[in-house]
């Protein structure tokens, strides 16, 4: 078989450091010019976004020591996705290695392989599936053509097995190999090998980090630490809006015991201390100026998310529905929906153990952003980036809350103050109030059946939300003028049901007055909710069951194909036809397609003295390629329950200018008692490469219960979370 | 003040303020890293421990309370590299996601089996309290139950 070229092959750079003489290093460069456009095209529309690693320095992916240890630098990293353990599949085919002995570590920043935007957007796997196994199975063929020639053999006598070249009875590990070799010989890509050949990808082995979890061995941002280490502690507003004005009291807090500096410039007020509780005493006692310019509540909130204000763009539209809601009234329903504030609540707080000398920082941190949380710390040192090496850590929770990290400026600002290495971490309370929230919204919905009253003849969705993507360091500014419209906050928001003649959905930007932006799934959770709570309201009008009603509005396309089978699934899974398990039970369907991924849900629920008890969801997703159906089960059993926490339980609410609560428990979350006893998860795979696994479970489970309540009860809940509103429709 | 207390079947001495969370003491002063800062006011369960064979929420207990006292950690459930069969049933169900708080729940569910050794769901419900944001309820749960059999059998056993 001839090798297969590929565009770009010529500049593809291999670096070996034979310095060290027992690692060989490989590594490639994936240029492109247009790198953001793509990657946004690439983000929402296809199964496979490109990866954009670095452009201009080789990365470096593999390591092998010569005692046979096999080391993959992972440019993502893990967060609980299980995105280690996925890569370590995809690479182990190629390389012949068994996966559970790969040994995947967070790359540092120094090491050259950097992402070049983010972990996150459910795209690791999927855009790192092509490029991963090339590198993998070149680095295979280099280790084969240099055993060959220590062998004296040709390349087509030696067997791979498990990091080991055989030759009859004689054995080469790929650590004697490169114990061995100073330069290599770099061949073109090999042909990578075909679905049948393949031994780890798609199987539901383990996760790599299990027993370091199990354990407590694993270690995350607020565990790191640096020798010498000092306690450094900022003070944080507590008001929406509060700007920094200075401190009253430096001098005095100076002398505080165990304080060794009060640092202060124009954006904040810091304290270091030699040990954690002198450094928290120490902030306690600092009288920070702030400037509050208007003290906000609920209500304000509310008035402002309204569709109709801001600024609006229509994302997407199929023929005129404009026209057939002015004409034809009596088959045309309307319905609003509203979504709250939500809190990421992830459980390790933000914050990073930061060591600052005259010419280098080294920043340990759980961070999503490596690249970006670079550029931050070096600009605020005044140093380049070259200079600052960021070593991320297992992360205790991502959900987008660490897609931005300012936290890290500070750490490295008080370091750099004292000269010595500072841990500073948020604390609880300052977590909920400095959370870089999930946008409230509102949805404006109409419908219009066709004149038999059968078929859905045009729809309209109007959302309303806080900014998502625009604000974000992800994000240039140059992008916001380009696009027009923030494709975090739509994401869900179009029709998914292509057979509907006449679709318009319009994406409306609110500017809040605190910051609003990613968040697991993005928009998906609130649009779905809207879009697929009002599918149930169409299909009750044309007296359709509402599977059935899905189903008939969907396009004829490959798209279109792979929604019908995950609803079909899911009704089957769900026992649809069946009906609910017990008398005091409904069953309640959505489904959702996000970044090409469609997911369909049955949630059955009951009343149990009053509160919502979902006993039983049945989910079935497409993600294409399943490369580990064990993880993939695990993430939509974690985003079915996390999506039906927010969608029943949580909200934060605005009161005399703080956002509240400011702790778990007021701040309520799904908990043992509220996870559903029952959850199965049928994975399909009509598609040939992995796509979005991470996100795409959470968009159907709100819909989902909000329609098996109606069933229930008649009454239909448009405004989460679901537990409040239904307590304000019964109790009130 | 002087404080005494046994850690991991190891006896600890050390001076400290008596007001100090005995989570900083373990963390910051023992180096023990497996348990968890999650809220610092006892609400999350991230920084579950054992003092005494109960589960304490170590964010908001004061160290002088431990004086005299069996404290026992995530890293003090596995000796000599065996597992707990809390922490076996846990791999076997593969619960873990970011595994930030597994150490927390895995330290309230031996509690749990010691006062209850075979629990009903509504026993997992009314004393599993801890917060997992990746929401792994679902895998624990099922581990709940597999770690109880794996003690019973254990127990048969020997």
């Amino acid at each position: 078989m001839k090798p297969k070229k590929r565009k770009g092959i010529s500049r593809r750079k291999f670096l070996v450091r034979s310095s060290i003489g027992l690692g060989i290093i490989l590594g490639a460069g994936y240029l492109s010019k247009d790198l953001f456009r793509r990657y946004l095209a690439g983000y929402f529309n296809t199964a496979e976004p490109p990866y954009l690693g670095n452009t201009t320095d080789p990365s470096i992916w593999f390591e092998i020591t010569e005692a046979n240890e096999i080391i993959l630098h992972s440019p993502k990293v893990e967060m609980g996705q299980g995105v280690f353990t996925g890569l370590a599949q995809i690479a182990a085919d190629e390389l012949e290695v068994d996966a559970p002995r790969l040994k995947v570590v967070h790359a540092s920043s120094a090491s050259g392989n950097v992402d070049g935007v983010s972990t996150g957007g459910s795209t690791s796997i999927s855009s790192l599936w092509t490029p991963l196994r090339e590198l993998a199975a070149t680095m295979r063929q280099m280790l084969l053509l240099r055993a060959a020639q220590l062998l004296d053999a040709q390349p087509a006598e030696l067997k791979l097995q498990d990091g080991k070249v055989l030759l009859g009875q004689q054995t080469l590990t790929y650590g004697q190999i490169v114990a061995q070799t100073t330069t290599w010989e770099v061949p073109e890509i090999p042909n990578l090998k075909p679905a049948e050949a393949r031994k780890w990808v798609g199987r539901p082995i383990a996760r790599l980090d299990l027993r370091d979890k199990v354990t407590g061995a694993a270690i995350f941002g607020m565990d790191a630490e640096m020798p010498d280490m000092l306690f450094g502690a900022v003070a944080r507003p507590q008001h929406i809006g509060a700007v920094y004005q200075g401190v009253d009291n430096a001098a005095e807090v100076r002398k505080m015991p165990g304080v060794i500096a009060v640092y202060e410039n124009s954006n904040f007020v810091g304290v270091v201390a030699k040990s954690r509780m002198e450094a928290e005493n120490a902030k306690a006692a600092l009288k920070v100026r702030w400037d509050i310019p208007r003290i906000w509540e609920t209500e304000d909130i509310e008035a402002l998310i309204l569709a109709g204000k801001g600024t609006s763009y229509e994302i997407q539209r199929n023929g005129n529905p404009k026209y057939y809601f002015k004409n034809n009234e009596k088959q045309l329903i309307k319905a609003e929906f509203f979504s709250p504030i939500g809190a990421h609540a992830q459980i390790e707080p933000n914050g990073a153990v930061t060591h600052v000398t005259k010419d280098q920082a080294v920043v340990k941190i759980s961070t999503q952003v490596v690249k970006i949380t670079r550029q931050e710390v070096a600009k605020a040192l005044g140093m380049d980036e070259e200079q600052v090496d960021i070593q991320p850590t297992y992360l205790g929770g991502g959900f987008g809350r660490r897609l931005h990290t300012p936290n890290a400026i500070q750490a490295a600002l008080l370091s750099k103050a004292v000269g010595k290495p500072v841990r500073c971490f948020f604390d609880r309370r300052e977590e909920f109030q400095n959370d870089t929230f999930r946008p409230p919204t509102h949805h404006v919905l109409q419908g219009q059946l066709s004149d038999d009253g059968q078929q859905i003849l045009a729809i309209e969705h109007h959302v309303s939300s806080g900014d998502v993507m625009y604000g974000s360091p992800l994000i240039p500014r140059l992008a916001e003028p380009i696009l027009g419209h923030d494709v975090g906050a739509w994401r869900g928001g179009m029709i998914q049901y292509g057979a509907i003649p006449h679709i318009s959905a319009v994406s409306w930007r609110v500017k809040l007055p605190f910051a609003t932006s990613w968040w697991r799934s993005l928009g998906l959770l609130a649009n779905t909710f809207a879009i697929e709570s009002f599918m149930d309201e169409l299909a009750e009008k044309a007296e359709q069951d509402p599977v059935a009603f899905r189903l008939a509005h969907i396009q004829q396309d490959a798209r279109g194909i792979r929604l019908r089978k995950v609803i079909e699934a899911a009704a089957e899974l769900g026992r649809w036809q069946q009906g609910a398990s017990e008398e005091g039970r409904a069953l309640g369907f959505a489904a959702s397609t996000d970044a090409n991924t469609p997911v369909a849900q049955v949630a059955e629920v009951s009343l149990e003295g009053g509160k919502i008890c979902v006993h039983r969801v049945s989910c079935a997703i497409d993600p294409g390629l399943a490369i580990n159906p064990d993880q993939i089960r695990a993430q939509c059993e974690g985003a079915i329950i996390m999506g039906l926490s927010a969608a029943v339980y949580e909200a934060m609410y605005v009161e005399g200018g703080q956002l509240k609560p400011t702790i778990y428990g007021p701040y309520r979350m799904a908990l043992m008692k509220d996870a559903p006893k029952e959850i199965d998860v049928r994975i399909l795979e009509n598609a040939d490469s992995p796509g979005a696994v991470g996100e795409p479970p959470l968009g159907p489970i709100g819909a989902a219960i909000a329609n098996a309540l109606y069933r229930l009860t008649g009454k239909r809940m448009r405004r989460m979370p679901l537990a409040e509103e239904f307590n304000r429709l019964y109790i009130k | 003040m002087e404080i005494n207390f046994i850690l991991n079947q190891v006896p600890v001495r050390l001076v400290v303020d008596g007001q100090t969370p005995l989570l900083w003491v373990i963390r910051d002063m023992l180096g023990l890293k497996g348990t968890k800062f999650g809220c610092g006011k006892a609400a999350c369960g991230a920084c579950t421990l054992l003092v005494d064979g109960q589960a304490v929420r170590s964010c908001a207990y004061m160290v002088k309370f431990a004086e005299g006292k069996q404290v026992t950690t995530i890293e003090g459930l596995s000796a000599n590299g065996q597992l707990h069969p809390v922490q076996q049933a846990w791999m076997e169900e593969i619960v873990p996601q970011c595994g930030y708080c597994q150490p927390g729940f895995i330290m309230a569910t031996v509690a749990l089996l010691r006062q209850i050794a075979q629990p009903t769901d509504a026993d997992i419900d009314a004393n599993i309290a801890n917060v997992c944001r990746c929401a792994t309820y679902y895998r624990m749960r099922k581990a709940i139950h597999r770690a109880a059999q794996i003690q019973s059998t254990q127990i048969q056993e020997s």
